[in-house]
């Protein structure tokens, strides 16, 4: 079982530290210019960031405890080429998840 | 439609996240039954979803606390998992630094995956929106997210049984970043930053306490910052974004 002292450090220490993470530039910077070079990095946070927290995920997932699985990343595919095509994100969504059911019921 | 006024921009940004409901739902869901697995109260499952509201995070310290790990161990790992949210105030910063700062700082505790995603794409296809305008925007993408968070939370802790690996509910979240990274592929510099990204993830993928993630995250970045670069160098009078 969980130690319950050990339990409410994380909590509060998490939420804590998760919050300082949030607020440091959006908070502290504000208003303040930054320089140009940091801006032309800063556009490609979301772009660089979530490929590379999906990626690993799709290749070796944790549902499958890390075995490569031929449902999943038929999946990922069609959802990144429907989204790439259509540009919209619910049909993108719904056909990943419709490619990932069907073929885990069809795989077995 | 271009957004006209602030309450536009919020009804606008609730549309724009509906379809991360989808998705906080099961993971929400299983946070609280997990939680209660390891033995977490109900309400000690409910109190972490509130005060850290980061699902990646969550996930990672219940592990770890299961695991007979130093709690200050527990604490940096979980909190590496999250520096990704630092970068994603930095790349705020420009946009809505200027409000007023108790606005910044309730953003600053919503800054989830989602609410940034949407956000940021928005701020990007609209840059004429006026600072109140994009934080409307922001609590607008906000309002369907966090609080499915916490009442699902609540509800899978309740539940208390386990939800079969059958559902494959681990792939909920890849698929619906996917969905949301690829209309974002606007020049050749995104592409590049992302396949960038995605290789260097993958051969970091060893790398402790998730650091990975921001190494590649890291390396997409420099890479996306040079190719603009270079497209501004070659094409003269024409700018990347």
């Amino acid at each position: 079982m969980i130690d319950k002292t050990a339990l409410w450090t994380v909590i509060i220490g998490l939420a804590l530290g998760s919050f300082f993470l949030r607020f440091v530039f959006t908070g502290l910077v504000g208003n303040r210019q930054m320089p140009q070079w940091l801006l032309r990095h800063l556009r490609y946070t979301a772009v660089a960031i979530l490929p590379a927290l999906v990626a690993p995920q799709v290749i070796w997932p944790s549902g499958t405890d890390g075995q490569f699985d031929l449902p999943r990343v038929s999946a990922a595919l069609v959802t990144l080429s429907v989204g790439l095509v259509t540009k919209n994100v619910l049909a993108a969504i719904l056909s990943g998840a419709a490619t990932l059911y069907g073929m885990l019921y069809f795989l077995g | 439609m271009p957004i006209t006024t602030t309450k536009s921009a919020y009804r606008k940004g609730i549309v724009d996240a509906l379809p991360f409901v989808l998705v906080i739902i099961p993971f929400a869901s299983l946070f609280g039954l997990l939680a209660t697995e390891a033995g977490l109260s109900v309400v000690e499952a409910l109190t972490f979803s509130v005060a850290v509201i980061a699902g990646a995070s969550q996930f990672t310290a219940l592990q770890l606390l299961q695991e007979d790990v130093p709690t200050v161990i527990v604490l940096i790992s979980a909190l590496t998992v999250n520096l990704r949210m630092a970068m994603y105030s930095a790349s705020l910063t420009p946009w809505i630094g200027g409000a007023p700062i108790w606005q910044r700082a309730l953003a600053a505790y919503l800054t989830v995956d989602q609410t940034y995603l949407t956000s940021i794409t928005q701020y990007e296809r609209e840059p004429k929106m006026t600072v109140p305008q994009r934080m409307a925007y922001f609590f607008g993408a906000v309002s369907p997210v966090a609080p499915m968070w916490y009442i699902f939370t609540l509800i899978g802790a309740m539940l208390g049984s386990q939800v079969p690996d059958s559902w494959a509910l681990d792939f909920a979240i890849p698929i619906t970043f996917l969905a949301m990274i690829a209309p974002m592929f606007r020049t050749l510099a995104h592409v590049a930053a992302a396949l960038v990204a995605v290789v260097v993830s993958l051969l970091a993928v060893g790398v402790p306490y998730s650091l990975g993630v921001i190494i590649a995250g890291v390396a997409g970045m420099i890479t996306g910052a040079q190719v603009e670069a270079w497209m501004e160098r070659t094409k003269p009078g024409r700018t990347a974004r």
